[in-house]
C-alpha cells in the first residue's frame, strides 16, 4: 500500500516536469543572477554648464569643446541683449583615457589664460551586486594667465601667474530624469588683488538636471564660495540652461553671470550678479570624435 | 520481489525522464548582432551574451537578450541606442519564442546542416511582433550551430526615428544570429 502511494507521487512529480517544460524554456537556464551594473548617462556631457559633471568621457573619445558667451543681457535692445558682445571663448580638448580617467586643456580669451585638469573616478555608481549608491570623482586642474603684466615695473614671477584648483564630485543619478550632484571645491592663487582676497578659496556647489525628454534636458549649476571677497564685488556663479543633443554633438544653451570658463575664473573672479540682470548668454559646443576603436 | 521490481521501474521512469531533459539544447553565450546602413553611417551593434533553449522533442526555440550587452565600435553609438532607441533601463530585455515548424525534418541525432523554419514572436522595446524566418542548424556530434538572418523594422517596435538622424538610423535592420547549443543536463 506504502509502496503503491510512493509510485503514485513520483510520477506525479514525473509528469509535472514534463508539463513545466513546455511553456518557457528560458527558466531551464538561469540567468546568472543580478550582475553588477554601472550607471552612464547621467549627464549629456562632462559638464554640467559650468561645473564638471559626475559623467566621464569613455575611453578612445575625444571631445572638442567650444564655450562662448555673448556680452551682458541688460545692454538693452542697443546692444542687442549681448549678442554684440564683448563675447569671450575657450577652446578646449578632452579625451578620454581609460573606463575611469579623463584629461583636458583650454584656452579662455578672458585674462588670455591656459587650463588643464585631470580627472579620476573613485567609485563608478552601479546596480546589481555590490551595488553604489553614488559615484564619487575627483579632479585636479591648474591655470596658467598669459596676459601682459598690468604693472611690468614691479618684480613679476611666472609662479605669479599659476592657479590650482581641486574638485570632488559627488553624484547620483536617480533615475532617467534626474542627477544630482555636490561638488565641494578649493582653489589655490599663488597671486591674490589684494591683501584681503584669501589665497585659497573653498566653494561648495550644487548641479543637477532635469531630463525632458530623449534628447532634452534642463540644467542649473550654482557655487558658494565660503571665503568670497565680497568687498570686491564678487559673486557666487549660477547657470542655468538646456542642453540639446543632436547625435554627435550636444549643445547647452544656457544664462550665467560668469564670463569665466575655468573653475579658477568662475569661482574667484565672477564680478555679475544676476540680481542686477548683470547676465550673459551663451553655449557650449560639445563635439565628439572617437578617436580609438573599440575591438570587436 | 515485488518491492524489487517496483524500484526497477522507478529507476527506467527516471532515466527516461533524463533522456527527455537531453533532447533540450541550450546557451548562454550565443551572438546577435544587427546591422543597419544608412546614406551617412553604418552602425553595428554585437552582442555575446545571448540565451537561447531549444527542444528538439517539441521543436520550441527561445532567445533572450539584455539589450545593454550591446556593443558598438562607437561609444557614443552605444550611448545613443540605450538612451534614446531602445530605452534600456525601461525594456532591458529582448525575447523571442516561437517554433521550429518543420521539426520533423531535422534529426537531432544525426550530423549534418539543416534548414530549420522558424515562426514565432518577438519581443523588444516592449513590442511583441511576430516574426517568421529560416535558418541554417549544423549538428555536429550532438552541439547545434543555429544560423539565421532577418530583417525588422524599428518603427514596428515603436522606436522613433528623429528627422534629424533620417540619414544615419536606417529603419530597417538586419539581425543575424550566430549560437552554439549544446546538450541540456539537468
Amino acid at each position: 500500500m506504502k509502496i503503491k502511494t510512493c509510485l503514485l507521487f513520483f510520477f506525479a512529480l514525473e509528469g509535472k516536469a514534463f508539463s513545466q517544460d513546455t511553456t518557457n524554456l528560458l527558466n531551464l537556464v538561469r540567468e546568472n543572477g543580478p550582475k553588477k551594473e554601472y550607471v552612464y548617462n547621467a549627464f549629456k556631457s562632462s559638464r554640467v554648464i559650468m561645473a564638471h559633471s559626475m559623467e566621464m568621457l569613455r575611453p578612445g573619445v575625444l571631445d572638442f569643446r567650444i564655450l562662448h558667451r555673448f556680452g551682458r543681457v541688460n545692454g538693452g535692445a542697443y546692444e542687442f541683449f549681448g549678442l554684440d558682445g564683448p563675447a569671450t571663448v575657450r577652446l578646449g580638448l578632452d579625451y578620454g583615457i581609460a573606463e575611469d580617467l579623463m584629461v583636458g586643456i583650454g584656452r579662455s580669451t578672458f585674462n588670455k589664460e591656459l587650463d588643464g585638469f585631470v580627472k579620476y573616478r573613485l567609485i563608478h555608481q552601479s546596480t546589481g551586486q555590490k551595488a553604489s549608491p553614488v559615484s564619487l570623482i575627483a579632479i585636479a586642474g591648474s591655470t596658467l594667465t598669459t596676459i601682459k603684466w598690468s604693472d611690468p615695473t614691479r618684480p613679476n614671477y611666472f609662479s605669479s601667474r599659476v592657479a590650482y584648483y581641486g574638485q570632488a564630485i559627488l553624484g547620483r543619478k536617480f533615475s532617467e530624469a534626474l542627477t544630482l550632484q555636490l561638488m565641494p571645491s578649493i582653489v589655490h592663487r599663488n597671486l591674490v588683488p589684494t591683501e584681503q582676497d584669501p589665497n585659497d578659496l573653498v566653494a561648495v556647489g550644487v548641479g543637477g538636471r532635469i531630463k525632458l525628454s530623449h534628447r532634452v534636458s534642463f540644467n542649473v549649476d550654482y557655487h558658494y564660495v565660503v571665503n568670497q571677497n565680497d568687498a570686491a564685488g564678487f559673486h557666487n556663479p549660477l547657470s542655468v540652461g538646456f542642453d540639446l543633443e543632436t547625435g554627435g554633438h550636444v549643445f547647452q544653451l544656457h544664462f550665467t553671470n560668469s564670463k569665466g570658463m575655468n573653475e579658477r575664473a568662475f569661482l574667484a573672479a565672477t564680478e555679475y550678479d544676476w540680481g542686477k540682470g548683470d547676465i550673459f548668454f551663451g553655449f557650449n559646443i560639445s563635439r565628439s570624435f572617437q578617436i580609438k576603436k573599440k575591438k570587436g | 520481489m515485488l518491492k524489487k521490481n517496483i524500484i526497477v521501474v522507478m529507476a527506467v521512469v527516471l532515466m527516461t525522464s533524463i533522456s527527455f531533459a537531453q533532447d533540450k539544447f541550450y546557451t548562454k553565450t550565443g551572438k546577435i548582432s544587427f546591422y543597419s546602413k544608412a546614406p551617412l553611417e553604418e552602425i553595428e551593434g554585437k552582442n555575446k551574451t545571448v540565451t537561447a533553449v531549444i527542444d528538439s522533442k517539441t521543436g520550441a526555440i527561445q532567445f533572450a537578450v539584455q539589450m545593454k550587452g550591446f556593443e558598438f565600435e562607437k561609444q557614443l553609438m552605444q550611448q545613443h541606442f540605450n538612451e534614446n532607441y531602445v530605452e534600456s533601463d525601461k525594456y532591458p530585455r529582448s525575447e523571442f519564442k516561437g517554433t521550429i515548424t518543420n521539426n520533423s525534418d531535422i534529426n537531432y541525432k544525426k550530423d549534418g546542416t539543416y534548414t530549420a523554419k522558424v515562426k514565432g514572436q518577438l519581443t523588444i522595446h516592449g513590442v511583441t511582433k511576430n516574426v517568421e524566418t529560416t535558418g541554417t542548424f549544423k549538428i555536429n556530434g550532438g552541439k547545434i550551430d543555429a544560423n539565421s538572418s532577418f530583417n525588422v523594422f524599428i518603427s514596428d517596435y515603436n522606436i522613433k526615428i528623429p528627422s534629424i538622424v533620417k540619414d544615419k538610423v536606417s529603419n530597417s535592420i538586419k539581425i543575424t544570429v550566430d549560437c552554439d547549443l549544446e546538450p541540456l543536463k539537468s
